[in-house]
């Protein structure tokens, strides 16, 4: 009999260390079912990041690189100029990418570099204990906001549409935005990703894609209280979609950031 | 080739030694006094196909070398002083990794934005490790335009060697200045040594009918004991490199009544002040560390032995000192000299000085 579904290969078969409700197992797997459906684990390297998915390298079955807090695409470059045939996967949360990182993921996006960004944002930095990311909501509470975030009197700023700002950069070529709240985002998120592999196969620029992740220990909720959290708030501030999409050569710039309401 | 010879500048010079020796990706940010180097790069390295980046920071170029090494090429980057100080983070991530690279740092004098002249203030942040937690780079302070090509195409087999960044310590004068330099030979790219332990690659060996494990580049270690071991294991490599890599030129200690301690830019200086001395008949010496790590600190303690009395001499306010008196254990007194802010010494006033100590005028 045929096995339809079962273990990624590009998985190790472990127990992770994430949280009950935690997002990065859902993506992790998302990341893992697209490197096997285009067969190209041994020219994978992961481009392990600084954060509770600084685990990946024990779960990912591939080589891996671990480059310091937000350098990632600035490792990648690296990485990927001196293998330009091997799939280079970045996997960055949003205190990384959108922080202390926003210099290299600019640049790295400005160049066209041709490789993927899985960029996981959940609104709050985990590893460290539920502080504020950038990409924190206003009047989200996090242990450095504990009033909730206040751009106003306490000057905390506002939260950054990542994929909206570098979707003006030339060479940004894929730009997607999904989620993994449902089951059907979850498909989604899936197709966004493989997508953006296998336009970086092609070497087409720079791909990233979004993911909107629940982190139920940091925002102290429950596992399906932080799903409802994600739908609720999140997914109406940071819209889903197709971002930008430039594979097939013609701009199909941006409808569904106009679509977005604001928060 | 090895008759290969040019009037260059001494970041050309860099450049040129680097690209010889293989260097296949150079990332860099524009900075003076080596802006000259990354031009070059940028101009050879993109008409030879290899990979040339001007980076959007010293930073980010530093982790672009630890991708490119860490993914089996051969990678460089260069700065100057200010620049450096951004590049510790990625060198002691390299260092954490075992990741090889080749950093050069033409120096200008600090601290901060300090100014652009040459000087030898980084000599601590580069024989210390310079940037977090426990590790020691090698080190190599070129005293001409020669020796700056000659090092910087070992330092690619250092580095690879002892799986370790290796600092190239020049200074602005260095940098700036024209000198006749025989170019060494290119190496043949496919007679490097191989690198197993590099991310990238499986695929080619899994045809070869043998997958390798997979390699993971990193240099996080959250079990206290098993991090503990792994920085014990690279301190025994550490001990081997000074065992096996100590390098300096003496000139003239036998005689001499007094030696400097000088490397680099200062090195000339105080040669020229040891042939002054020669004319009025006063027998001067040199110990010059060519590598600052690890420190010849065998040869300073043989000097001291001796019962010769030192006198370093540095583009700083002093820092190379400190190894002389740690090497020197008492034995044998060590005086300083120094100009700092970017002004290099004459070999006038360091022969002065000089004088100075040896009549009991001057010193400790």
């Amino acid at each position: 009999m045929e096995k339809l579904y079962g273990h990624p290969k590009s998985l190790v078969d472990v127990q992770s260390k994430y949280c009950p409700g935690c997002g990065h197992g859902v993506i992790h797997r998302l990341i893992a079912e697209a490197i096997d459906e285009m067969g190209v684990q041994d020219r994978t390297i992961f481009m392990n990041p600084v954060g509770c998915s600084i685990w990946a390298d024990l779960y990912f079955d591939c080589d891996s690189v671990q480059v310091p807090h937000g350098r990632t695409p600035a490792g990648a470059t690296g990485v990927k100029r001196m293998r330009p045939d091997h799939l280079v996967v970045c996997y960055q949360g949003d205190g990384d990418l959108a922080a202390i990182g926003t210099a290299e993921i600019v640049h790295a996006a400005n160049r066209g570099e041709k490789f993927t960004v899985v960029f996981v944002n959940n609104a709050i930095y985990g590893m460290t204990g539920g502080q504020m990311a950038p990409t924190t909501l206003v009047g989200q509470k996090a242990t450095t906001a504990p009033h909730g975030r206040d751009p106003d009197v306490a000057g905390m700023g506002y939260p950054i549409r990542v994929v909206e700002m570098l979707a003006t950069l030339a060479g940004t070529r894929y730009l997607a935005r999904g989620s993994v709240d449902t089951p059907a985002n979850v498909r989604k998120t899936k197709q966004y990703i493989k997508k953006a592999f296998e336009a970086q196969m092609r070497g087409v620029g720079f791909t990233m894609v979004e993911v909107l992740s629940p982190c139920p220990t940091n925002w102290q909720m429950s596992p399906t209280e932080a799903v409802d959290w994600l739908k609720g708030n999140m997914i109406p501030y940071y819209g889903l979609g197709e971002i930008k999409n430039e594979l097939d050569g013609a701009a199909v710039a941006a409808p569904a950031a106009e679509k977005r309401g604001a928060a | 080739m090895s008759d290969d010879k040019r009037l260059m500048k001494g970041n050309e010079a860099i450049g040129e030694a680097a690209i010889r020796a293989g260097c296949d990706a150079y990332f860099g940010y524009p900075i003076t006094p080596q802006n000259e180097l990354t031009a070059y790069m940028a101009r050879y390295m993109l008409d030879s196909g290899r990979v040339f980046i001007q980076a959007e920071s010293e930073t980010a170029a530093m982790s672009m070398v630890y991708g490119a090494s860490a993914a089996g090429g051969r990678a460089m980057t260069s700065s100057s002083s200010p620049g450096i100080s951004l590049k510790q983070e990625g060198i002691s991530y390299a260092s954490g990794a075992d990741v090889p690279c080749v950093v050069v740092n033409v120096q200008r004098a600090g601290p901060g934005l300090g100014g652009i002249s040459p000087s030898q203030g980084d000599y601590f942040q580069a024989t210390r490790g310079g940037g977090h937690g426990d590790y020691y780079n090698i080190v190599l302070a070129p005293k001409s335009v020669q020796e700056a090509a000659d090092l910087t195409y070992e330092a690619f087999d250092l580095a690879e060697k002892w799986r370790t960044p290796v600092i190239v310590l020049a200074d602005g004068l260095i940098g700036q200045m024209m000198e006749g330099v025989v170019l060494p030979p290119a190496r043949d790219a496919g007679k490097r040594p191989d690198r197993p332990w590099a991310a990238g690659g499986r695929a080619e060996t899994a045809r070869s009918g043998s997958m390798r494990p997979i390699n993971h580049i990193c240099s996080m270690i959250l079990d206290p004991p098993a991090l503990e071991a792994s920085v014990r294991a690279r301190y025994e490599r550490y001990a081997r490199i000074e065992k096996e890599l100590g390098r300096f030129e003496s000139v003239n200690v036998d005689k001499a009544r007094l030696v400097f301690v000088a490397y680099g830019t200062c090195a000339r200086v105080c040669l020229g002040a040891i042939q002054l001395a020669k004319k009025e008949g006063l027998e001067l010496g040199m110990v010059r560390p060519i590598t600052l790590w690890p420190f010849p600190s065998a040869e300073i303690a043989r000097v001291a032995q001796a019962g010769k009395r030192f006198l370093a001499v540095e583009m700083s306010m002093g820092q190379m000192v400190q190894d002389v008196r740690l090497a020197a254990e008492g034995k044998a007194k060590v005086d300083f000299f120094g100009r700092c802010g970017g002004v290099v010494p004459s070999e006038e006033e360091v022969l002065d000085y000089a004088k100075k100590l040896l009549a009991g005028a001057a010193g400790a």
